[in-house]
């Protein structure tokens, strides 16, 4: 490392030789593995398949809509390229991807444990993905389905003949995989940490993952009885959401947004935790307002479930509901700029290191904050009349989820990339890639705010012919961006190999995590340890490297 | 927690029954406990769901629901709802046995409170049998000839009817599954003071289970057709 | 030529466009700023702060705390603005005026079906007289469409079984896009069509093309194709309750509740005679239920009926029609997009 290795005297320890990851061989201590490292190993490879393949549909339909007229495929192929591109993002990407893959991995280490509460359960989970994934991957290819991940009836369960039961079905199973990672985490944030380490000693990371583990366990099993209910509509032709039979179509909708809204915050929050974590090291800086910070990410969590119809405004509920629910919008933006800000101010008079992750996480916070600025102009009710089902709505949920999520995942991959592989990636190739994601990014989804002001609804295969030049802009950002995403693939396989050998501490960070070899031992830490100092205390740190400065 | 430190007493440490990651007993013990509260408040979430949904319904359609409630039979449900009354106490002097170490009273018990689900399933299986041979089953071979206005909103009445208490018997035939494990553990000697845990955990499930049917029971056998002008 | 082909702002041609407007570029003012105070103060101070050899480790000084508050209470108030002026353009959104045109607009996949007062049946082409408001009625055949016309800055679902009205005044003539907003299926992206704005006295003709009489006129022919008068006759000696001067009423049902006998009120007691029945008539209804027999389109021709039925003169009357365009001829050629009445569609 260019700047001399930080690390308090207590964490000194012999380089051990075994870790987890070479512990044991072969591929039944992967598949049959407990060690919640090595299950977030397999979610690691997992989610990054599904990635791609979501991916793959992203581009197919920016490539579609290059044109107007809706030539190289047909609308049937459209929909379900949209739909797929969806439903595979949604369910099999952005709602495990941080808590299972980074949360899985960190979670127990930097609260100082040997592993999750319940590591059978957290297989289970893992193994209940696969099984999603895997009848996902049957549905696509025995055709796929073209309702839009959102499913709503009559079409989905009367009219689509496409493999609705599947995709149903699929998402359900993989509501319980996510489910049980939630059950999960709130038990071992609970009862599994180390002695010393109370709840505001805990990093900014492990409060935000367990605001999501709460909304985890309450709002999926709301969508679990919906796909219930839908799944037993379609095969049994009843109406329980079809008018022509007595059902309501209304109800399907406040039904699946009292789930999928709160799964936004699923998404966003860990992400969000991953940006103070980050910011925390790259400044090496306590959070400002560490307790704001804390509790604003169990508001976000409590405010999220009474938001849901806002997605409703023009479906068709009462001008007087319209209203609560545009007021409660507001105060669910409340807490997410308390973040922003509270990030901001972290930067002032801090040692700010213009690596990698931090690059990552300030563009995240740039991304999320028009993300969510733009989500104002959703909730002001009168505004969303004419922008709702719009490109207006893809570029807003495009830049909290991509821009918000995706770059918090980069950006916390980079950063305990070391930690994860003991391994360091090569720090020019991550720069370049964080800044073609970045300027890729917003040329691709920058213009969709036009042509959703513009008047172009979203879900369209042909479009009026005025709107080209933006799809085009947009188009050409997709392909930058999809450059922007191949090469940390590309580089931090190669790092696996070629990688300089990261050492306990490389960023010189404070947590839990940083005081263990890298990759680490099989139960984490060689003995049990015992906090004494606050999150991000560098100060302290600074102290113990006073006295240990030429180790 | 008192008990963080580590290898406090070697005889927790190498209690056959700790699994590695906990430091000892007590800490596994509650954290086993709190898993399955969250996992129940998951569940809650599931019922009250369909529940919701059955609500909404019922104040769109009060006739069909009346109707709907007719079909039910009060006497079967109101046994099935003692069975289980009964079935909560034979479970939770289970979990008392289990505490206090004696096996074959924990085995015996255990026993008493499967033998009472298996009387529940038995009853809700001839009931079920009842109304699918009256065609009160929904979809294609529901049949419903007195009031076919109401027909579609009758069968909706009878989607939740099944999907709810199919939803609950669902649960039950998982809590035998489990109570015939415990039983054999109970059996084979696993349970002391000090470790018992699963049958506590089991008795939460199967409390929560039983507590499923108290809302049901109520909700599909008694008050459909409360609030609303009889005329049949 | 190149601002034509490649727009930045939308056509303005409803009265909602500039309020809409307005209230756009009021929160990109807003929020844009403290987007880019946002972007400027995290670039500056990490370019300032920047690790350098004697900046190691941070300062262990902090901005005041007051800040804390400052960015809690002052977006909260910002925020309250923004919901006050959004929810006020909302009620102007859904504020019909009194003297709204009629217009009764069926989705089904993948068109667009609208029947003016006076008979006119068009698809995928909306005529629409400039400077008055047009109040649109519409329900689905299949699944849930969404009406939106860009230019006038407003849309709304159209729900299967279900009415809803949505309305606009649009202010500049001239040809707008219609399209489908909500996901239908195969050609959603093909449920488009266009609105044709025209001077008052165009509309006059281009409405007098049409050959079928009012559409309240065609709505009392379906009356009695179905029999309903054999019921609901003009005194209440009927079998089934008077329906002149009801639309609009609040009417006691056998329960005690009132409720208002407005567009969904009909629609329900068309389809379900059981749901709501009036006081004093027979429970069951006697009335036989039309679930499945009477369309969309003849549905809304029975509501523009029972909407035309007044107390003191119970035929149908034309819908808010100036005389001398009744009289004027329909010769001459059908209008763009006019649908051609099928056969048989009447009796």
């Amino acid at each position: 490392m260019s700047s001399l290795t930080l690390h308090d005297v207590r964490f000194i320890e012999p380089e051990k030789t075994r870790n987890y990851l070479n512990d044991d061989y072969g591929a039944f201590s992967w598949l049959l593995t407990r060690d919640h490292k090595r299950i977030a190993i397999l979610y690691l490879m997992s989610v990054t398949v599904m990635f791609m393949l979501g991916g793959f549909f992203a581009v197919m339909m920016r490539i579609e809509l290059l044109t107007p007229e809706g030539d190289m495929v047909t609308s049937d192929t459209y929909n379900k390229f949209f739909t797929l591109h969806g439903v595979i993002m949604v369910f099999f990407f952005l709602i495990p991807v941080i808590p299972a893959v980074l949360g899985n991995f960190l979670l127990p280490i930097m609260i100082g444990a040997k592993d999750l509460a319940f590591p059978r359960l957290n297989l289970l989970s893992w193994y209940l993905y696969i099984i999603a994934a895997a009848l996902g991957l049957f549905m696509m290819i025995s055709g796929g389905v073209d309702t839009g991940w959102t499913f709503y009836t009559p079409f989905s369960t009367q009219y689509s003949n496409t493999h609705v039961f599947a995709t149903l079905f699929a998402a359900f199973i993989a509501g319980f995989s996510s489910i049980l990672t939630g059950l999960n985490f709130i038990v071992t944030i609970h009862r599994m940490r180390a002695p010393g380490l109370t709840w505001y000693r805990l990093p900014l990371f492990i409060w935000s993952l367990y605001a999501t583990s709460l909304v985890q366990l309450l709002a999926t099993p709301i969508l679990a009885i919906t796909l219930t209910m839908l799944m037993v509509e379609r095969v049994l032709k009843v109406g329980i959401f079809d008018p022509a039979l007595g059902g309501d179509p209304l109800l399907l909708q406040h039904m699946f947004w009292f789930y999928s809204h709160p799964a936004v915050y699923i998404m966003i929050l860990p992400a969000m935790g991953v940006a103070s974590e980050v910011i925390a090291a790259f400044t090496r800086k306590k959070i400002f307002g560490y307790k704001f910070v804390a509790y604003s990410s169990l508001a976000i969590a409590f405010l999220g479930f009474l938001v849901w119809a806002h997605h409703l405004f023009v479906s068709g509920i009462s001008i007087y509901s319209a209203m609560i629910f545009s007021f409660l919008s507001y105060f669910v933006a409340v807490p997410s700029a308390i973040k922003v800000f509270n990030w901001t101010a972290t930067l002032y008079k801090g040692s700010v290191s213009w690596q990698t992750p931090m690059l990552y996480i300030m563009g995240f916070i740039g991304l999320f904050t028009i993300g969510g600025v733009t989500g104002l102009f959703l909730a002001a009710i009168g505004l969303d009349v004419h922008v709702t089902d719009t490109y207006f709505v893809v570029a807003h949920f495009h830049y909290v989820m991509v821009g918000g999520v995706v770059m918090a995942y980069l950006a916390g991959i980079h950063y305990w990339w070391p930690k994860i592989t003991g391994r360091m990636y090569p720090e020019w190739w991550a720069r370049l890639a964080a800044l073609l994601v970045f300027v890729g990014f917003n040329l691709t989804f920058f213009p969709q705010f036009v042509l959703g002001y513009l008047g172009m609804p979203r879900r369209y295969h042909a479009y009026a012919p005025e709107f080209q030049v933006l799809n085009v802009m947009s188009t050409a950002g997709a392909s930058v961006l999809a450059v922007g995403y191949a090469l940390p693939l590309g580089y931090l396989l190669w790092s696996l190999w070629f990688g300089r050998k990261a050492g306990v501490n490389p960023w010189g960070a404070v947590g839990l995590e940083w005081t263990t070899s890298s990759p680490p031992p099989k139960e984490n830490f060689h003995e049990t340890p015992v906090v004494t100092w606050d999150a991000y205390d560098y100060p302290a740190m600074l102290k113990a490297m006073g006295e240990t400065q030429n180790v | 927690m008192s008990e963080m430190t580590l290898h406090d007493s070697p005889e927790h440490a190498h209690h056959p029954f700790l699994q590695h990651h906990f430091e000892d007993l007590g800490q596994q013990h509650e954290a086993s406990t709190l898993g399955m509260w969250m996992f129940l408040s998951t569940e809650i979430l599931f019922f009250g769901g369909v529940l919701c949904a059955y609500w909404i319904y019922r104040i769109m359609y009060p006739d069909a629901w009346a109707i709907g409630g007719e079909q039910q039979n009060t006497l079967f449900g109101g046994i099935n709802t003692i069975v289980l009354i009964i079935s909560s106490l034979t479970m939770a002097l289970a979990v008392r046995n289990a505490q206090l170490g004696r096996r074959q009273a924990t085995v015996v018990m255990l026993f008493a409170t499967l033998i009472f689900g298996s009387i529940f399933l038995a009853v809700k299986g001839y009931e079920y049998h009842a109304h699918y041979s009256e065609g009160l089953f929904p979809g294609t071979h529901f049949t419903w000839h007195e009031n076919p206005a109401l027909a579609s909103k009758v069968q909706l009445f009878m989607v939740f009817y099944w999907s709810m208490t199919g939803l609950h018997a669902l649960h039950m035939v998982i809590g035998a599954g489990l109570l015939i494990w415990m039983m054999w553990r109970a059996w084979r000697g696993d349970f002391s003071p000090e470790y018992y845990g699963p049958v506590e955990v089991m008795g939460l499930y199967w409390h929560f289970v039983d507590i499923v049917w108290i809302f049901l029971f109520p909700f599909l056998y008694l008050i459909p057709h409360f609030g609303v002008a009889h005329h049949g | 030529m190149i601002v034509q082909d490649f727009p930045l702002w939308p056509q303005q041609a409803s009265t909602f466009a500039p309020q809409m407007d307005a209230l756009f570029i009021f929160m990109c003012v807003v929020c844009g700023s403290v987007s880019i105070v946002v972007f400027l103060l995290i670039f500056f101070l990490a370019a300032k702060y920047r690790r350098r050899p004697d900046n190691q480790l941070a300062q262990e000084q902090e901005p005041p705390k007051i800040l804390e508050a400052a960015w809690i209470i002052i977006p909260f108030f910002i925020f309250m603005g923004m919901f006050v002026w959004g929810a006020w353009m909302f009620f102007q959104l859904n504020r019909v005026p009194d003297n709204a045109l009629d217009i009764y607009a069926t989705g089904k996949q993948w068109m667009w079906k609208f029947q003016h007062p006076s008979g006119q049946r068009e698809i995928n082409t909306l005529h629409v007289p400039v400077g008055r408001p047009v109040r649109i009625t519409m329900a689905s055949e299949d699944v849930i469409h969404s009406l939106y016309f860009p230019a006038f800055r407003t849309k709304a679902d159209v729900l299967p079984n279900r009415y809803k009205t949505m309305w606009f005044q649009a202010t500049k003539t001239g040809q707008y896009h219609i399209f489908c907003a909500e996901y239908c299926g195969t050609l959603h992206s093909g449920m488009i069509g266009w609105v044709d704005v025209m001077e008052p006295t165009d509309y006059q003709k281009w409405l007098a093309g049409g050959t079928e009489g009012s559409l309240a006129s065609q709505g009392e022919k379906v009356f009695q194709k179905y029999a309903c008068n054999t019921c609901h006759t003009n005194d209440s000696t009927g079998r089934g309750p008077v329906l002149a001067g009801a639309y609009g009423s609040n009417v006691m049902l056998d329960d005690d509740t009132i409720v208002r006998f407005d567009e969904n009120y009909i629609r329900e007691s068309i389809l379900n005679p059981q749901a709501k029945v009036v006081k004093g008539f027979a429970r069951p209804s006697i009335m036989p239920t039309f679930q499945g027999q009477v369309n969309e389109e003849d549905l809304l021709k029975l509501l523009a009926y029972v909407q035309s039925l007044d107390a003191k003169q119970p035929a149908a009357k034309p819908v808010e029609l100036p005389s001398s365009f009744q009289a004027s001829s329909g010769a001459g050629k059908t209008p763009k997009g006019q649908e051609t009445p099928p056969k048989g569609q009447t009796p």
